[in-house]
């Protein structure tokens, strides 16, 4: 049982180590040696993991404590790593798919000088690391070390190519965005420290009766900021898109296995105090559903693959939340790992594509792929159907968990979600037919180089396939199979507590199936749909219209927090530098300066050098002194 | 006699040196206005002295003479310093030809 104990802390440590080793040798290694070590790390960390994972599966939970972290006397924190159902779960996504990841990139980035090559393995390497630790860490202060690591890697990640200037802008937006986010959740933790003088997770939950309700509410919805942040939720999602800018397969990483689940991971870290805290249940569930058609709609009209699947990311987050929100914390644990498969696999399906036509990203310029590209195309084909929600695909028991959590919390949210989820089918399978189907429309030099990608781009997407094709089998539902749920019986410790307040209430049988049945036919309609509008597209210049072009636009978003929040700044600022700075403060500055020189001239007028002035002051000093002396 | 005479006396031989010094322009004169403030100064220790001794003489019998010889110790130093004084004054004549203090106001700037 100290087993454990010994080897978990070496699950975050490897990834370090690499990062040290790739950052710090990166003038001297060759491409294939960082390559390998970037790869090897993590795979000896999933190996690690497993190990873990089957002996938490025995039942084996710890906290482990290797230092004290913060120790003032009053105030303890421990550098701990907490070793359970859920975090378990978390490190064998985070360093599998992690680990394909890197394999992918190795054929990706290949392009690169060894130098930005082994750079690029480093900031990988980190960004594994952060996600580890903020998933291992036994108290939120260790979290959030991890919380802030994976926002500084993502900046990095995302203005890889820094010398693109709107690369460099998308990078600073992603870690602003996630700044606000992170104020939400360090006032959290302030919060729960002065309150209960401690952040370790089983203390905290332990002794959650001894908060009031407003404390609970307020206390989650700062912990739900900051799950905005990280895990792009309205309002701060625009970065996720906008990371684009990245290289495809950190993309895949931010998207899949790291970065975005951290919110939903704290979440469901936190799940009692939420539980207790029934209003900021219903916010984040009004939040999740609201960015989940919200993105869905972008993500109809966008023309550019990777924006596509950037919303779809989004969307599919907020399905998480909503799950989250109505209290199916298992439902979104699995749709993390769910769509960490499928999501993995359709970025690096894109990434693939994107590289056989050396950089083209706009899918109006793409078309009849599927004749060039079969693993490829096979492999996002079986993605597209895992996200849509066909059953048996992994996407439809996840989602179809969350949706009829959804429906017994109340049946409008589910209207909505169901509508998300036949638009999700739409927009999926539109990229999918204007991709992979009709004839190829791009130049003719393009076709002529089109190709399938190397073995170390394919077997990734093999691995992921597979796993988004049979990786909802771990969770059917009761009606189909008694004891089927495995996940939820896995991960049942941890949600013990919330289920207890919550209790459960069953769906009948008839209606589950009806759910199903109608989200089923609704995104088959919508697969239909898009396959027959746009199995024939041909490129045209035509500019959208009305609701279109406002889809296109994203509903204006962008320019809507430019002009009432990044404008008005601006302006604060030029108010500031221009006035405050300039006038008052430099006024000053500079003004004590004058006056001590034009004092200094007059007082200078005293030295005459005439011993008798001088003396005659002294006396005229003496006798003052002597007054107040006497007098006074 | 009242020990008042004798810091009547006193104040006033001092304020004369004072005023000696400031307004009178030539070394020598300003010199020994410095001797009358310092003698004032003496004259003050030797009365306030004959004036303890008389007060509290019985049971210590040092205070009739302590202030005494401290008058001596800074006779000694004004005789020294009279010395160096009055060198300085002549090393100065020799130079500008001149005892009188405002000439040397090379001190300014």
């Amino acid at each position: 049982m100290n087993n454990i104990l010994h080897i978990a802390w070496l699950i975050p440590f490897l990834p370090l180590v690499g990062f040290l080793v790739n950052g710090l040798g990166r003038n001297q290694l060759s491409k294939s040696i960082s390559g390998i070590i970037g790869s090897g790390t993590i795979l000896a960390s999933f190996l690690l993991s497993v190990y873990v994972f089957l002996s938490v599966k025995d039942g084996n939970t710890h906290v482990a404590h290797y230092f004290d972290f913060i120790n003032t006397g009053a105030l303890k924190i421990g550098f701990d790593f907490q070793v359970d159902q859920l975090s378990s779960l978390f490190l064998l996504i985070i360093t599998g798919v992690g680990f394909l990841i890197h394999v992918y990139s190795t054929s990706y980035m290949h392009d690169e000088t060894p130098n930005n090559f082994a750079k690029y393995f480093a900031y990988l390497n980190l960004f594994v690391f952060s996600m580890l630790l903020l998933v291992l860490g036994g108290n939120y202060v260790i979290m959030f070390i991890g919380w802030e690591g994976v926002g500084l890697c993502s900046y990095l990640l995302i203005g890889f190519w820094f010398k693109n200037d709107n690369y460099n802008s998308a990078a600073k937006k992603a870690f602003v965005m996630n700044r606000i986010g992170d104020l939400g959740f360090l006032l959290a933790v302030f919060w729960l420290i002065t309150k209960l003088g401690t952040t370790d997770y089983h203390t905290v939950f332990q002794n959650v009766s001894q908060l009031t309700s407003f404390d609970i509410t307020c206390i989650t919805l700062l912990l739900f900021v900051g799950a905005t942040g990280k895990s792009a939720q309205i309002p701060l999602y625009t970065w996720l898109p906008d990371a684009m800018a990245g290289p495809t397969p950190v993309s895949a990483l931010i998207h899949a296995a790291t970065m975005v689940t951290a919110g939903i991971y704290m979440i469901a870290r936190s799940n009692i105090l939420f539980t207790m805290a029934p209003t900021t249940q219903t916010v984040i569930a009004i939040i999740g559903l609201a960015t989940a058609i919200l993105a869905a709609t972008i993500a109809l009209k966008q023309n550019d693959i990777k924006k596509v699947l950037a919303y779809s990311t989004v969307s599919q987050l907020g399905y998480m939340f909503l799950g989250l929100g109505v209290g199916a914390y298992t439902g979104a644990v699995f749709h993390v790992m769910t769509h960490a498969f499928f999501k993995a696999l359709l970025f690096l399906g894109a990434g693939s594509v994107i590289h056989a036509l050396h950089g083209e990203q706009d899918m109006r310029k793409m078309g009849g792929l599927k004749k060039y590209m079969s693993i490829t195309h096979i492999t996002f084909l079986l993605g597209c159907i895992a996200i849509a929600g066909i059953p048996p695909f992994s996407g439809f028991f996840s989602k179809d968990e969350i949706l009829a959590a959804a429906f017994s919390s109340n049946p409008v949210l589910w209207v909505i979600g169901v509508l998300g989820a036949v638009m999700t089918a739409f927009y999926m399978f539109r990229l999918y037919t204007m991709t992979f189907l009709g004839n190829f429309r791009g130049t003719d030099e393009q076709q002529h180089h089109l190709h399938e990608s190397p073995g170390a781009i394919t077997f990734p997407l093999i691995i992921l396939a597979v796993l988004a094709v049979i990786g909802g089998l771990i969770g059917i539902p009761e009606v189909f199979m008694h004891g089927g749920h495995r996940l939820e019986a896995f991960l049942e410790p941890i949600f013990r507590e919330s289920k207890k307040i919550q209790g459960t209430h069953h769906l009948s049988h008839s209606t589950e199936y009806f759910l199903m049945a109608a989200s089923v036919v609704g995104a088959s309609i919508a697969i239909i749909f898009a396959w027959k509008n746009y199995k024939d597209y041909r490129y045209s210049t035509e500019e959208n219209t009305g609701i279109a072009r406002v889809l296109e636009n994203k509903w204006y978003v962008d320019e809507i927090y430019s002009s009432v929040i990044v404008q008005p700044v601006r302006a604060l600022g030029g108010f500031f530098t221009n006035v405050v700075e300039r006038g008052i403060i430099d006024g000053i500055v500079n003004g004590v300066g004058r006056a001590v020189n034009y004092g200094s001239r007059q007082i200078r007028l005293l030295q005459s050098g005439q011993v008798g002035t001088y003396v005659l002051l002294m006396v005229f000093g003496i006798l003052i002194l002597f007054v107040i002396q006497l007098f006074l | 006699m009242p020990v008042y005479y004798y810091i009547f006396l006193s104040a006033t031989l001092f304020t004369i040196g004072v005023i000696g010094v400031l307004v009178r322009r030539s070394a020598i004169i300003v010199f020994m206005c410095i001797e009358l403030m310092l003698n004032a100064a003496n004259l003050l220790l030797v009365a306030f002295s004959k004036m303890h001794s008389q007060a509290i003489g019985a049971t210590h019998p040092t205070a009739a003479t302590d202030a005494q010889i401290f008058v001596f110790f800074s006779m000694v130093v004004a005789a020294a310093e009279v010395s160096v004084g009055l060198a300085i004054i002549v090393l100065m004549y020799r130079n500008v030809h001149s005892v009188d203090v405002n000439f040397l106001n090379r001190l300014k700037n």
